[in-house]
């Protein structure tokens, strides 16, 4: 019956030929070191699921942000849980994000025909360091304000538009409820949207390409 | 690996996995549940006596708004709900005290001197002076409340949900 109800489905979605593609591709023996991108597409998954459930309380203004976190923290069921995954999710995904990246440096795997997965990679470390960045003003606290101060201030020593850079960044001069919509805006909708579309891209390059052997001695 | 087990290799795993992923998922999912369903489940409780002034202030023969505020907390922040009360005295001794709250769908209701009637703005509610529906969409007379009287002074019974 339920073979019945998949083939049905199968014949239809081709179910089947997804995971032939996606799951069951040849690969050369490797080591631990090449699961780090699947650790980090995991990490995203898992910031993503539990971002969209802080959204749920979050208020992202200078009046409700602190207190709506106080709130998820000691009010909500299992809210310092989700919470709790998704700061320290966050930590181990730059961590994860970073690692692959040596990984991939240090086997030299950006090579033809790899470079638009490696050039796509690079955009999303930094997107990932973008998404601590913005993420980190969110709880408005005293060490996530000024924390932002001065990240904002580094940002305006460019030499010539480093002012103008600052003020975009913080929307004005100062750090403000501005600031504090467009961090979460950049955090919430902007950097996810890239993300997505890059680990697309960067996927299906690993899925088309297949991926690399380990270097042998010579290589 | 003999079949004659009853179970083979292959169906073992499947049962074990599919219990395992149950498990699992119930483990990241009740949790998940109730966190979304929180703050529904924190009900406060409001029940108190409160004093709508002197009864002879009150005049004879027409209905008086009272109107006072109770806040509850939801979430980080208070609340302030105004409520308001229509103090209708028959007699000297022969009073009832209604909430202006339309049966129908919550709206408030008014005192229309020119009719004699309660209005319900929303969806065309009247009811007559004594509560009782006369046109519309209420399924029930205006809710009266509990009253008590001392030392002159008229109290109603507020039980809130």
């Amino acid at each position: 019956m339920s073979n019945q109800v998949f083939k049905w489905v199968d014949d239809r979605l081709g179910l089947s030929g997804i995971y032939n593609v996606v799951l069951d591709r040849k690969v050369p023996k490797v080591n631990w070191w090449y699961t780090l991108g699947s650790a980090s597409l995991f990490l995203f998954f898992l910031q993503a699921v539990t971002g969209i459930f802080l959204a749920v309380y979050y208020v992202p203004s200078t009046k409700d942000a602190y207190n709506s976190i106080q709130y998820i923290m000691n009010d909500v069921a299992f809210g310092w849980l989700i919470r709790g995954i998704h700061h320290w999710g966050a930590s181990l995904m730059v961590l994860f994000v970073f690692l692959h990246m040596l990984r991939t440096f240090f086997y030299a795997t950006y090579k033809f025909p790899r470079e638009i997965t490696w050039l796509t990679g690079v955009i999303l470390l930094l997107t990932t360091l973008g998404m601590g960045f913005t993420g980190y003003l969110l709880p408005w606290n005293q060490r996530s304000y000024w924390a932002t101060v001065v990240g904002t201030e580094i940002a305006g020593t460019v030499p010539l538009v480093g002012d103008f850079i600052l003020r975009v960044l913080r929307g004005g001069s100062d750090l403000s409820g501005v600031t504090l919509a467009r961090f979460f805006a950049v955090h919430i909708w902007f950097l996810p949207a890239i993300i997505v579309a890059l680990i697309g891209v960067h996927v299906y390059l690993v899925i088309r390409i297949g991926i690399t052997a380990v270097p042998k001695d010579g290589d | 690996m003999s079949e004659s087990d009853g179970i083979n290799r292959r169906q073992f795993v499947t049962v074990v996995v599919a219990a395992v992923g149950t498990i699992m998922a119930a483990f990241i999912g009740l949790p998940a549940i109730s966190y979304l369903i929180s703050p529904a489940t924190k009900v406060q409780e409001k029940d108190e006596w409160i004093p709508l002034g002197p009864l002879e202030n009150y005049p004879l023969g027409t209905p008086t708004l009272f109107t006072f505020t109770r806040t509850t907390v939801n979430g980080w922040e208070k609340t302030a709900n105004s409520y308001g009360v229509y103090v209708m005295r028959y007699t000297e001794e022969q009073y009832k005290v209604f909430s202006n709250m339309c049966t129908h769908l919550s709206c408030r209701v008014n005192w229309k001197e020119d009719l004699s009637e309660y209005i319900c703005p929303c969806h065309d509610g009247h009811f007559d002076i004594d509560g009782q529906v006369v046109a519309g969409p209420p399924p029930r007379p205006l809710d009266e409340y509990e009253t008590k009287l001392e030392d002159g002074v008229l109290y109603i019974h507020y039980v809130g949900a």
